[in-house]
């Protein structure tokens, strides 16, 4: 048995780091965990996400306990229920609400962030990877939660979405009718999705951010300028007292202490959307009550999901298909795709630089073009658009190549 | 030693030959507790009374929880239409009706019925269709679907295959395959 201080007064420091190992703990993850200094106020978007989801998760608490999973009363659970006769119910949905949608915005802030300094590769693939399974699984968490007001917008997304599991021509829809253990979506689908959005994949993200924290502990934060940084020398220089010539700082509290600032920033950004502009994220064709006999004029997803949505509609079913299914896996295989050993940022990369730009214009006129209605010149720009995001990660491989070899 | 080794890893090959087993049943238990209900899947056939349709007048009916479009002909829209579209019609009391799932065959959004233009437009992608469901433009790949129906004197019974649905299953018009809709 390991040697344990006797004298130690029970729940004080030493007698928890005897019996779990509190200080190694903390000095591990947090006291000890080094930041290169080199970062800007992009860096602390992980911590804002981590909050967001926190966010996310009181206020759902909140709604579960209102909320009916059953087609008859979902909708007047959420609309009278909850808007009109629960204390703060607005409130908490409102938040919940709009947490969903700038949890996007975040993420999109964050990806981009890693895409344009090469926080990708040498030693970071594992941090992009799982990553993007937590974009995979954010995206599955707000389309299960689109669902549940059970309004004309989340039954016939419902439908749409549910339809693509027949895989175009293959015709697979036995698997569509498995999955919505109906025709057409109905109770048994609208409870399930309830479960999927309550409690299968909340513990699944819970689980991937688990893993992205961990991969992020052995290659440590990327920096502005891609250094290699000796992680052992500069946290040496730290403890040594010298902390101006040191090149790393503390996460507990020096790093944290950034993170607030930027948070401070942010949650007041998110609380004037959630009290003056929270019908951003409330589509009013959600207001009428599903009804699977009429479908509105015009169907679009929420903002953050339009640029994908937007590949899958200017071609034929299959074609679109396959196009949009390219999409959704391209970013995971971006460490691999990006041929050049070069981790600096994009702005010193030559080709690379343009080719980020043009991948981030092209995913905004995607996003524009997939919310207004299917008619000219709007077809047009949006099959140009999707041909061009295609033609970008064709490019990728060769372009940084080129940069390779010089 | 190395027999107490083997003694281990057969425990462990024996439990997970065991575990592997229960792990597909359970796999297939979960799989089947998604599937749709007796309840669901016993939801019956759909009469309508079709005596007093009216010509160019779309009836729209449930069937299964989906819309299903009845549409009888005048006998100008007939003259207009080509051979694909007349193998479509259902003819019940001496009258052409189109009868077909209200689904568009892209991504199952309701198309709308355009009185004027006797055609159809889904408004979610832009696809249309002619006068007997038949796809006239892109994204739409295939005819919407005509549903197994039977004819009862002036009542079509939605949900069961009578002779006039296994003939149009024969010629292939049910809009399983695509269909030209000029030909």
């Amino acid at each position: 048995m390991a040697h344990i201080d006797e004298n130690a007064k029970p729940f004080s420091e030493q007698w928890l780091d005897d019996r779990l190992g509190v200080r190694t703990l903390k000095r591990v993850m947090a006291s000890e965990y080094w930041i290169p200094k080199d970062i800007n106020f992009l860096w602390a978007m992980g911590m804002i996400l981590a909050v967001t989801f926190g966010i996310l998760i009181i206020t759902g608490i909140f709604l579960l306990m209102y909320y009916k999973p059953d087609t008859a009363l979902a909708f007047d659970s959420v609309n009278y229920t909850i808007m009109q006769e629960v204390g703060y119910g607005w409130l908490f949905r409102h938040m919940h609400g709009v947490a969903a949608s700038v949890v996007f915005l975040l993420i999109y802030i964050h990806m981009f962030t890693g895409i344009y300094y090469g926080s990708y590769k040498k030693g970071r693939e594992m941090i992009w990877i799982s990553g993007m399974l937590l974009f995979v699984t954010f995206s599955a968490e707000a389309f299960s939660g689109y669902m549940l007001p059970w309004g004309q917008m989340s039954y016939w997304a419902g439908m749409v979405i549910t339809n693509l599991f027949s895989i175009g021509s293959l015709e697979l829809n036995g698997i569509v009718e498995w999955i919505r253990g109906d025709y057409v979506p109905g109770d048994a689908y609208l409870t399930r999705f309830f479960m999927l959005h309550v409690f299968l994949l909340p513990l699944a993200i819970i689980g991937v951010i688990v893993l992205h924290f961990g991969t992020l502990r052995i290659p440590h934060v990327n920096n502005q300028e891609g250094e290699v940084i000796d992680f052992d020398i500069e946290a040496q220089k730290y403890l040594d007292g010298n902390t101006k010539e040191s090149k790393v700082i503390r996460f507990q509290w020096d790093f944290l202490a950034k993170d607030f600032m930027v948070m401070a920033f942010f949650l007041t950004f998110f609380f004037y959307l959630v009290f003056y502009h929270f019908d951003f994220a409330m589509d009013p064709v959600n207001f009428d009550p599903a009804d699977g006999l009429k479908t509105p004029p015009h169907i679009y997803p929420e903002w953050y999901f339009l640029w994908s949505y937007e590949i899958l509609r200017p071609f034929t079913k299959d074609i679109g298909l396959m196009a949009f299914g390219f999409s959704q896996v391209i970013f995971l295989l971006l460490p691999f795709l990006d041929r050049s050993p070069n981790a600096i940022p994009a702005h010193r990369r030559g080709l690379f630089f343009v080719w980020f730009w043009v991948l981030l214009i092209d995913m905004i006129v995607l996003s524009v073009m997939g919310k207004v209605p299917p008619v000219e010149p709007f077809g047009t720009v949006g099959l140009y658009a999707a041909l061009t995001f295609i033609g970008l990660w064709v490019l990728l491989p060769i372009i940084t190549k080129m940069e390779s070899k010089k | 030693m190395s027999d107490k080794v083997n003694r281990r890893d057969a425990m462990g090959i024996a439990f997970g030959t065991c575990a592997a087993v229960g792990g597909v049943y359970a796999l297939a238990g979960m799989k089947k507790a998604w599937d749709p209900l007796p309840s669901v899947k016993a939801a019956g056939s759909t009469l309508v009374d079709l005596s007093s349709a009216k010509e160019n007048e779309i009836i729209t009916e449930k069937w299964r929880g989906k819309p299903v479009f009845i549409l009888r002909k005048s006998a100008e829209m007939i003259a207009k239409s080509s051979a694909n579209d007349k193998a479509r019609d259902v003819i019940i009391d001496g009258s052409s009706y189109l009868v077909c799932i209200g689904l568009c065959t892209h991504l199952g959004c309701i198309p709308a019925y355009r009185k004027d233009r006797e055609d159809f437009l889904c408004a979610c992608h832009g696809a249309e269709y002619d006068i007997s469901a038949i796809n006239t433009k892109a994204p739409a790949p295939l005819p919407m679907l005509i549903p197994p129906f039977k004819i009862d004197g002036t009542t079509l019974v939605l949900g069961e295959a009578g002779p006039e649905y296994n003939k149009m299953k024969e010629a292939g018009v049910l809009g399983h395959i695509a269909l030209d809709p000029k030909a």
